[in-house]
């Protein structure tokens, strides 16, 4: 081999362990196949917009020292959860941002300190390669905020039609603090529920996005991490129970923790933080604020001795500027959610049968 | 039997089919007026109040109406505040 | 919001109540023969659960669940019609979101569009013309339901879809009118009430004037009502007022939105489009002369039952289901058999489960904890 020859070896060689770059403009099946058109898209978008030092590419799997681990506590949380909206993209997020803030939360409401998130990926066919690098870059932005790393993935393709754009699969794993116990059979009479802030704002948003109601408003998702607030509340007060307020919205989990600890709950109509356009677009389409989906709200059961303390951290929280103290347990009806009207009535607080629909009547 | 709910004329969106926004606590959807329209100018509509349901604006709120029932209300809790504390003084020694 | 938030108020409910306790005691009825008041309106319903209200008036006065929440008196029958006609294919079917989880004999909206009829859920009529003019290759069927309040906006619809040459779009009707089924209330046997609180918007269409018969020839009171809790504890005792003094006559307390003529725009578009049909079946109530809309032999082409055969059998109603005593006030929904055990929201037997403005729904959902203490103080 001359020098020549052997530089053009060098080169090729080189060309062939440069970072791939995706050329189509949208996702071909190819890029399921897993070869170099999957490669591309891998080095491209999942790495490019995802990669930090934690994510693993030339392995199949991530791998953690259990030791580093074992500085943050003495359990594992683990959680999986799949991500599908329509739209990808609505007011104040995308599907990126849930994909990564669900399941902090998920993690968060165990007390425990969210460390490493996987990213499983369903492409259809078609899908514009500009959308998934936006949903990706946005998935960045929220691990970073979390303070969360993304650090093992898996990417499919699927024929047109076979799937609608993009699913998300995230699980992530995450370590409870030494001492903290937080379960839904924790609730006693006396103890309190607080939440931490406006009801309702996701599942409106999503609503008035999809645009079949020809509805206009400024409600944006509160998609949000919660571990930070979480994490400073568990450290200063008891905390009994924590949940995510999600798909089923409040009524669902303050029925879920009722019958988990078979304990009545008692809430205040009147303390209920509901948004002036959440109100409006409840009333308008006969819902309730209280079975519409939020993204990053969390119900906070305490001792009645520690909801001063307990409202106070949530408050000067960036997150839980709207806190507020809604319900009360007793001994009374054990499981069963009952709204105290404010009128001097009192009726039961009950889980919705489905989805949220609209009402003529 | 049938969801109503009052919101505020904020704009005529089209004339001809007598279409109008209109805004409820800060929701704006598009309603049809030709229920509430007097003739053929709809700008009298803008900023009164109808009742939709919907999609259709089917009456508007008679502002002295509602002033007057909650007037009315009024009355009666005021009514029952006296009587309260006439027991009230009566029951004292 | 305004106009809404005033008639909410807690404070102003004192004094109202403390009158209804006060004129409730003159009558001399007890809770062992109490006075019995219909809502005829689901929404009054709705409110009177939502807010708690019955558990504050006093026990000698019972209200009792009307039938006017359109979704729950929509017998199986017709529910399977409108399924036969969402599977067809080429056919976009258009419903409002109460509709879709009504069981009919096999099924409802929602499981025939899990198995591929496509059935869209849609906030309003003119929506419904939308999605016509957007697929001009499908006809677009329009669920037409509900009363007097809703008739107006399938009738200016149909009337635009005429006036564009909009030929897509058709109406499956099952609009209904409340006077026809109020007077069949009242001449039924076994019906022991005391005074109606009126519906308010079937009146803002109709006016005042048509339940004059109620006062005149039943010689019961009726009062128009608005839908906050303030406007019906309001009515309640402008009902009492009457009752005392041995009055009957047709008050308005719904003066805001109800003029005594009603909305002339709006009852000239119905009397436009739509004709009363013979007869027309009711869930829980059976059939009752001139209480349905069918569209005019002029508006045929919009009308979905003049393009396509639908089956119209009538289907009986499940034999355990009680509505209809329900429906009349002779029995409360707790007192069904089946009543929260195979009878519930989830898996709803009868009509008045189906809707969350039927009365037993209602009380399943806002009002199981009262009605068990009442039942034993009652037994
Ligand atoms: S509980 Fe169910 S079956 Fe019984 S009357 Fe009510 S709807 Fe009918």
């Amino acid at each position: 081999m001359n020098g020549d020859d052997q530089r053009l070896m060098q080169r090729i060689e080189k060309h062939r362990r440069r970072l791939g770059k995706v050329r189509e403009s949208v996702v071909v099946l190819a890029h399921g196949g897993g070869g170099k058109a999957m490669r591309d898209l891998i080095d491209d978008l999942v790495v490019g917009e995802l990669g930090g030092e934690g994510l693993v590419v030339d392995e199949d799997q991530a791998r953690f020292s259990l030791g580093a681990l074992a500085a943050h506590g003495d359990r594992l949380a683990f959680t999986t959860d799949t991500y599908v909206v329509t739209p990808l993209f609505f007011p104040g997020g995308d599907i990126g941002k849930l994909a990564v803030n669900g399941t902090v939360n998920d993690l968060a409401v165990s007390g425990a300190k969210p460390l490493y998130l996987s990213c499983g990926l369903v492409l259809e066919e078609g899908l514009p390669i500009e959308t998934l690098r936006r949903v990706l870059r946005s998935m960045k932005l929220a691990a970073d905020e979390a303070g969360v790393q993304i650090v093992t993935g898996d990417t499919k393709v699927v024929p047109r039609g076979k799937a609608d754009q993009l699913f998300i699969n995230t699980s992530g794993v995450g370590v409870i603090p030494k001492g903290v116990e937080v379960h839904a059979q924790g609730l006693r009479p006396d103890d309190c529920v607080l939440v931490n802030g406006y009801l309702g704002d996701h599942g409106a948003a999503i609503l008035v996005a999809r645009g079949e109601l020809k509805l206009e408003s400024d409600i944006a998702t509160d998609s949000a991490p919660l571990n930070g607030m979480i994490a400073e509340l568990v450290k200063a007060v008891e905390v009994r129970a924590m949940r995510d307020v999600t798909r089923g919205g409040l009524a669902a989990v303050l029925n879920e923790l009722a019958l988990s600890s078979e304990v009545g709950m008692v809430v205040d109509a009147s303390a209920l933080p509901v948004r002036r356009e959440v109100a409006g677009l409840t009333e308008l389409l006969g819902l309730d604020p209280v079975h519409l989906a939020n993204e990053g709200k969390v119900v906070v059961v305490v001792p009645a001795k520690d909801v001063e303390p307990a409202l106070r951290i949530m408050r000067a929280h960036r997150y839980g500027q709207e806190s507020a103290l809604i319900a009360r347990c007793r001994a009374e009806s054990p499981g069963i959610v009952t709204l105290d009207t404010g009128f001097g009535g009192e009726r039961i607080l009950e889980m919705l049968v489905g989805e949220p629909l609209p009402r003529i009547c | 039997m049938c969801l109503g709910i009052p919101g505020q004329v904020v704009e005529i969106s089209d004339r001809e089919k007598k279409l109008g926004i209109v805004d409820i606590s800060g929701v704006k959807r598009q309603v049809n007026l030709a229920c509430v329209a007097q003739g053929e100018d709809l700008s009298p509509l803008l900023g009164q109040w109808v009742l939709v349901h919907v999609g259709f604006a089917m009456n508007v709120i008679d502002p002295e109406e509602a002033a007057r029932t909650i007037e009315l209300l009024r009355e009666l809790g005021e009514a029952q505040a006296e009587l309260e504390s006439m027991q009230k003084s009566g029951a004292r020694p | 919001m305004k106009y809404v938030d005033e008639f909410r108020n807690p404070k102003g409910g004192k004094g109202i109540l403390a009158d209804i306790e006060r004129l409730v005691a003159k009558t001399g009825r007890t809770a062992k023969n109490p006075l019995k008041v219909m809502e005829i309106c689901g929404g009054h319903t709705h409110a009177i659960f939502k807010f708690g209200l019955q558990s504050m008036l006093p026990e000698a006065l019972e209200l009792v669940h009307g039938p006017g929440c359109p979704v729950c008196v929509l017998p199986v029958g017709r529910v399977d019609d409108a399924l036969s006609l969402a599977v067809r294919p080429n056919v976009i079917f258009a419903s409002f979101g109460d509709a879709i989880r009504v069981p009919g004999s096999k099924g409802s909206l929602l499981e025939a569009k899990a198995e591929g009829a496509d059935v869209r859920t849609v906030y309003s009529p003119s929506d419904a013309l939308e999605l016509a003019r957007q697929n001009p290759n499908q006809k677009v069927i329009f669920f037409g339901l509900g009363f007097e309040t809703t008739v107006p906006s399938t009738a200016l619809t149909v009337l635009e879809a005429a006036r564009d040459g909009v030929d897509n779009f058709l109406v499956f009707s099952n609009h209904i009118t409340i006077v026809p089924t109020l007077r069949a209330l009242l001449d039924s046997d076994g019906l022991h009430l005391d005074g109606f609180v009126g519906p308010g918007h079937v009146s803002m269409v109709i006016g005042v004037r048509p339940y004059d018969f109620v006062a005149a020839e039943y010689k019961k009171p009726f009062v128009v009502s608005g839908f906050e809790p303030l406007d019906v504890l309001q009515s309640v005792r402008m009902l009492l007022a009457q009752i005392v003094d041995g009055r009957a006559t047709v008050e308005n307390q719904y003066r805001r939105l109800v003029k005594d003529d009603g909305n002339r725009v709006a009852l000239e578009a119905i009397q436009e489009v739509f004709e009363p049909r013979a007869t027309f079946e009711w869930r829980g109530l059976g059939s009752i002369e001139h209480s349905g809309l069918q569209l005019r032999a002029a508006y045929a082409r919009f009308d979905a039952e003049a393009h396509f055969k639908v089956p119209s059998v009538s289907v009986p109603d499940p034999g355990v289901c009680e509505c209809g005593d329900v429906l009349k006030g002779a029995i409360k929904p707790w007192e069904c058999k089946v009543f929260g055990t195979a009878c519930t929201p989830e898996t709803p037997i009868g009509a008045c489960m189906v809707s969350s403005e039927g009365a037993c729904a209602a009380h399943y959902n806002y009002g199981r904890l009262n009605p068990s203490s009442r039942l034993r103080t009652v037994s």
